[in-house]
């Protein structure tokens, strides 16, 4: 099956704005499990609410579009009562950081075998632009119309402190670099976190100067720091920049797992 | 002075002038033009509040109860999923007596997801303690704020409320609204005053367990206080006409019924359609009307039964469904109830869910399935989907 088999072809064209970075997204992620040769009866899709949850309404296979921040709770019973189903997550920032924060820590301690593709466009999209947990400090939003005044979530720092077996970052510029990690989230046992962060035209970039969708893929390109050369900066002493954020992928072990088919 | 505006920020202009002291509110559709009028207004230095960015409608409104209980005004607005995801909290702000003010923009609630209007997430909610009024257009909305924060801290009551308004309908329509200076609305609802509150100085607790010795009495009071609003109200509403010229003295609204042989009953945006389906299904010459409930909560039963003494057929327009109920709306039971006459026919009417349009036409199709003795049942279903 290639990617394009995955696809419910009778929902396209999608509804999201033009020059959205979600469908690149999307692709990848069809792009891993179609290389790792899974079944579309055997993969199940799960989301909660926001641009990035409309994801799986566009998916041939089963899936469940569940209430706000809640899809890897209903992931959970959905896993445990049948392992051998592979289960992918699309979630984004205000859905998986903030009103679904606390089933995030601990599906990543329990450490269940889910795989989570959070889309981070920095605000709450689909409600026109809200500023959210990780909304970065200083940037505007329909709800910090003169900068978010809290300071952000770090989702892979989280993840990662909470017991994740694999954790990776890329933006939506990184294709190929996301679609290995996805493909690394998938086949990896245990909970595998994947944030990609996206550009979002319509609600972020327009309120924060990248007028044209190109100024934001450029500015994921430009400020994203590999992993390995922020430990070298750090080494150094020197510190980011506010618009700079590390990519890379931040840890894969392998600590017991929950819900895995033996 | 009328000014043309959206529903929405003719809430945000209302909740300004009673001057909050704290705002926490989450994004939900379609409540979310008056949170983000609000954060504009804080932005800007017009309106002094502590806006708090939250990361739920749960932590929205628990950070209003805490707000409320340390002596603040505080308010929030929500819709449909958000206010489901409060209802723990809506319990605790009623028992803990806090007069907190929310806005609902009404929406249907999932599954199957719909952002799309009806008035099933309020009325979901009847039993939590707050009021609940439902208005029938931009000015009602803004007008009930100044109205509910009288009513919700007036000492006899210190119950919190739901500003109730069709999403969409009134929420993202622009119509001509009056809204008043800073000063008359100061000399109408003066600043809040509590009379308890948490006081370092004297310290106390509130919602400690309740043994079974005491909880009764708490939930008694709560009743008790629920049917002094409906005094209160009626006292605020008259007041407000001698402050602003336009009258809520009365919890129900009656349209065209003194002569009515047949009745509607509705809340919300939709009595607007009614009177003018009323209007012309009178030219020929039917004699129906139309009774408005303005409040659901308290209901004011005494009231829609003397309104509609010798009107022998009653139709419920209803944007709820009370699953497993044999007359299926649950505004519909409970005029059946205030009415108390077998004599008399009481229709409930299932209409309208998850956004769909309520025309004139459907209204006098109610009325041609009530005239058939047709009712307690859904009207406008799309058969060739079942
Ligand atoms: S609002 Fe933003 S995230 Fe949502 S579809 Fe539009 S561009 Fe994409």
């Amino acid at each position: 099956m290639t990617r394009d088999d995955w696809y419910r072809h009778d929902r396209l064209p999608h509804i999201y704005c033009s020059g959205c970075g979600n469908g690149s997204i999307i692709n990848c992620v069809l792009e891993a499990v179609s290389d790792i040769g899974w079944n579309i009866d055997e993969t199940v899709f799960i989301s909660g609410i926001g641009c990035s949850s409309r994801a799986p309404g566009y998916i041939q296979t089963d899936s469940l579009h569940t209430t706000h921040g809640r899809a890897i709770a209903f992931a959970t019973g959905v896993k445990l009562a049948n392992p051998d189903l592979h289960i992918v997550i699309f979630t984004g920032d205000g859905d998986l950081g903030a009103i679904g924060g606390n089933h995030f820590i601990h599906a990543c301690r329990r450490n269940i075998d889910l795989t989570v593709i959070c889309i981070n466009n920095y605000i709450y999209g689909m409600t026109g632009g809200q500023g959210s947990p990780l909304t970065p400090y200083g940037k505007k939003s329909t709800t910090t119309p003169y900068g978010a005044c809290e300071m952000p979530f770090d989702l892979c720092n989280l993840a990662v402190a909470a017991g994740a077996n694999y954790v990776s970052r890329w933006t939506s510029y990184h294709v190929t670099e996301l679609t290995k990690a996805v493909t690394a989230g998938l086949l990896t046992e245990g909970f595998s976190f994947i944030e990609v962060i996206s550009q979002c035209p319509t609600s972020y970039g327009r309120r924060n100067s990248l007028r044209e969708v190109s100024d934001q893929i450029l500015y994921l390109k430009n400020n994203a720091v590999l992993h390995q050369r922020w430990k070298r900066m750090q080494e150094k002493g020197e510190d980011l920049s506010s618009d700079q954020f590390v990519v890379g992928e931040f840890i894969r072990q392998s600590r017991p797992s929950m819900g895995v088919s033996r | 002075m009328l000014q043309i505006m959206e529903g929405s920020h003719a809430v945000a202009e209302a909740v300004k002038l009673c001057r909050p002291d704290v705002i926490a509110a989450y994004p939900i559709t379609p409540q979310t033009h008056i949170v983000e009028r609000l954060a504009d207004m804080v932005a800007d230095g017009e309106l002094d509040s502590e806006y708090i960015c939250v990361e739920s409608e749960f932590s929205a409104l628990s950070a209003c109860l805490g707000a409320s209980a340390a002596g603040s005004r505080v308010y929030s607005a929500t819709s449909s999923q958000g206010l489901l995801l409060m209802a723990e909290v809506c319990f605790n702000v009623a028992g803990m007596r806090q007069p907190v003010v929310m806005s609902i923009a009404n929406r249907a609630v999932g599954a199957p997801l719909s952002i799309w209007n009806d008035q099933q997430d309020s009325i979901s909610l009847r039993d939590a303690g707050w009021f609940q009024w439902y208005a029938e257009d931009a000015q009602e909305i803004s007008d009930f704020h100044f109205l509910a924060y009288k009513v919700a801290e007036d000492n006899n009551v210190l119950l919190p409320g739901f500003i109730c308004f069709d999403g969409f309908i009134l929420s993202h329509t622009y119509e001509p609204v009056d809204i008043p200076d800073q000063e008359s609305v100061s000399a109408f609802l003066p600043p809040y005053h509590p009379v308890i509150q948490l006081d370092a100085t004297d310290p106390m607790t509130m919602g400690m367990y309740a043994t079974p010795d005491y909880y009764m009495e708490f939930r008694y009071e709560i009743d008790k206080a629920m049917t002094q609003s409906a005094i209160a109200l009626r006292k605020a509403g008259s007041e407000f006409k001698e402050h602003f010229g336009r009258d809520y003295g009365e919890l129900i609204e009656e349209y065209r019924l003194s002569d009515a042989d047949f009745a509607f009953v509705a809340l919300g945006s939709v009595c607007g359609t009614i009177k003018d389906a009323v209007d012309e299904m009178r030219k020929d010459g039917k004699k129906v009307g139309l009774l408005k409930i303005r409040s659901y909560r308290p209901f004011p039963a005494e009231e829609i039964k003397k309104a509609l003494s010798g009107i022998p057929l009653v139709a419920i327009i209803e944007k709820n469904l009370s699953i497993g109920s044999r007359m299926k709306g649950a505004v519909g039971l409970e005029v059946k109830d205030a009415i108390n006459d077998s004599g008399v026919c009481v229709y409930s009417y299932i209409i309208g869910l998850g956004g769909r349009d309520i025309r004139k036409l459907h209204i006098r199709g109610v009325y041609e399935e009530a005239m058939k003795g047709n009712g307690d049942t859904f009207y406008g279903l799309r058969e060739e989907l079942l």
